[in-house]
């Protein structure tokens, strides 16, 4: 079905986003949420009249509905999909097939949330930062939270006892993860934690939800960014050199975790390849990979499910940094969840930091050569992935 | 009266349509699963229809009570208020002998002693409503 692929036809054009070492922002809400649009749109070189397209996973009914209105605008294609923090990887898919489609021409995509700075202002920061609380019966209510399972890190650590007892991966391996992922934050002056940690630093961090420490936890910092997506023949005329949807895929398998089929196989062993099948690429086109790290383990089970190694060969493949700086498979250059930001919805960072590395606007953490990268994101309890191989104009 | 009625101690589970006759059998101390005659397969959590084949022609059937740790989490911070008077405490999945998997806390032993594969069997917590939650202890009968 050569005819109905997704590959080629869009671009990212556009890219924003907002952190800081103090871990809080200035702006909150709608605020930060259109200092983004502004800066992406900025960056592609339109301005909000052009857009007709708006991707928005804000929470509530109709949450589209209430940002297109704060805009001043009348998107005719619109995609309110929340499917946590993989939301973004699952807005670029659905927005490359809408520009594909021709529903479309230029399409926004935002995130922000601000749930650190929300904690100290006691009256709420407004519309982006809250998070809502679980409601009425329901199967989590029921037959979860009765039993003290600290969420969503115990979700996480149940998917890690299983992996650590089924192929023997140890702490000291998922803690390698942490400690080149803080490599790459190093470089990067807006990540929240730049300084170096080792393994022990992690082992000896306190146990948060047995087998994961603190550290082996992303962080809980202010955040937002902000895509601004055309279709590949548009995106040749902007003002940055376009970064192409190669590929795009998307499963999920699950809400709460005890109903995941396999906890140490996520949907990404489908989306995973289902994106590259598209793309036309292997795990070893890759030069960048931006692999949701919630947590140590997320990016590990990543690793394994999109091919970059086998099943349970995790843990034996992270051990000599090569997902660090120098690394054959780099992975999180912008100190991902883990050391960079993490304000609940990861997802839009790993699209900035790919369509930036792509572009080879990331300085000393630049990765030489970067034309292929993966966005893959990660939303619920390991329940959504979603799959976005980019690449330059030289991979079309 | 206000003296009556007993302090939880447990964050107590709401009660769903679906899940009614499971929430009764606990009264008694009975695990109850439901099965799809057409599968043959046992569900859990209880649903309105089969996951399997989206079939309605589902009965419930008590459960043997025995399984086996398929993952654990020793939890050192109390998730909620109820809690904060257990930790360190064991939150596992355990695999029942049915076939499916639920979410409990492993009792009667250290938390740090809970190990993947353990073989385990259903206890009760009362909760305030008369009510039992279902917990699950090591047992020694099931290797």
């Amino acid at each position: 079905m050569a005819d109905r692929t997704l590959r080629g036809q869009a671009a990212i054009v556009g890219v924003a986003d907002a952190a800081s070492p103090t871990g809080e922002l200035e702006l909150t809400g709608r605020a930060l949420e259109v200092t983004m649009i502004a800066e992406a749109l900025a960056d592609a070189g339109l301005t909000i009249a052009d857009v007709d397209g708006l991707c928005y996973a804000g929470f509530g009914g109709m949450a589209t509905l209430g940002l297109a209105e704060y805009l001043g605008i009348s998107p005719r294609w619109t995609d309110g999909t929340n499917v946590g923090g993989s939301s973004y990887e699952v807005h670029v898919e659905h927005a490359a097939a809408a520009i594909a489609a021709g529903l479309c021409d230029v399409v926004v995509g935002v995130y922000a949330s601000t749930p650190r700075s929300d904690r100290k202002r006691s009256s709420g920061g407004g519309g982006g930062g809250r998070r809502p609380m679980p409601f009425g019966p329901d199967p989590r209510m029921e037959f979860e939270m009765p039993y003290g399972l600290m969420m969503p890190m115990g979700a996480y650590a149940l998917s890690a006892s299983r992996h650590m007892h089924s192929f023997g991966t140890t702490s000291e391996q998922l803690a390698q993860i942490a400690v080149s992922t803080r490599e790459w934050a190093a470089m990067n002056p807006s990540a929240r934690y730049q300084d170096p940690i080792t393994i022990d630093d992690v082992l000896s961090s306190p146990m948060q939800a047995s087998p994961l420490h603190l550290l082996d936890c992303c962080l809980v910092t202010d955040g937002a960014g902000a895509f601004v997506m055309t279709s590949a023949e548009r995106a040749r005329d902007l003002a940055k050199p376009p970064v192409h949807v190669l590929g795009a895929a998307t499963c999920h398998d699950h809400s709460g975790i005890m109903a995941m089929p396999d906890l140490t196989t996520t949907a990404g062993a489908i989306s995973g390849p289902n994106a590259f099948a598209m793309a036309g690429i292997k795990a070893g086109d890759v030069d960048l990979l931006m692999g949701y790290d919630s947590f140590t383990i997320t990016a590990l089970l990543h690793l394994e499910d999109l091919g970059f190694c086998d099943k349970g060969e995790g843990g034996a493949f992270v051990e000599d940094g090569r997902t660090g700086p120098g690394g054959s498979l780099p992975m999180n250059t912008n100190g991902g969840g883990l050391s960079y930001t993490h304000p609940g919805m990861y997802g839009m960072f790993l699209l900035v930091e790919a369509t930036r590395q792509l572009r080879g606007e990331c300085g000393p953490r630049q990765v030489e050569g970067a034309e292929i990268a993966v966005a893959h994101g990660s939303g619920g309890v390991l329940s959504a992935m979603a799959t976005v191989v980019l690449g330059t104009e030289a991979t079309l | 009266m206000a003296h009556d009625t007993p302090t939880p101690t447990r964050f107590e589970p709401p009660v769903s349509d679906d899940t009614a006759p499971f929430w009764e059998a606990t009264r008694d101390k009975q695990l109850v699963l439901q099965w799809c005659t057409s599968c043959q397969k046992a569900i859990f959590y209880p649903r309105a229809a089969c996951p399997g084949c989206l079939g309605d022609t589902i009965e419930w059937r008590p459960a043997t009570g025995f399984g086996r740790v398929h993952a654990v989490s020793v939890q050192h911070k109390p998730a909620n208020p109820f809690m904060a008077d257990k930790v360190p405490y064991a939150v596992a999945l355990v695999d029942l002998d049915e076939g499916v998997r639920l979410m409990t806390n492993i009792v009667g032993c250290e938390p740090d002693d809970v190990a993947v594969d353990m073989a385990v069997r259903v206890t009760w917590e009362p909760l305030t409503d008369g009510r039992h939650l279902p917990l699950f202890e090591p047992s020694a009968l099931a290797d």
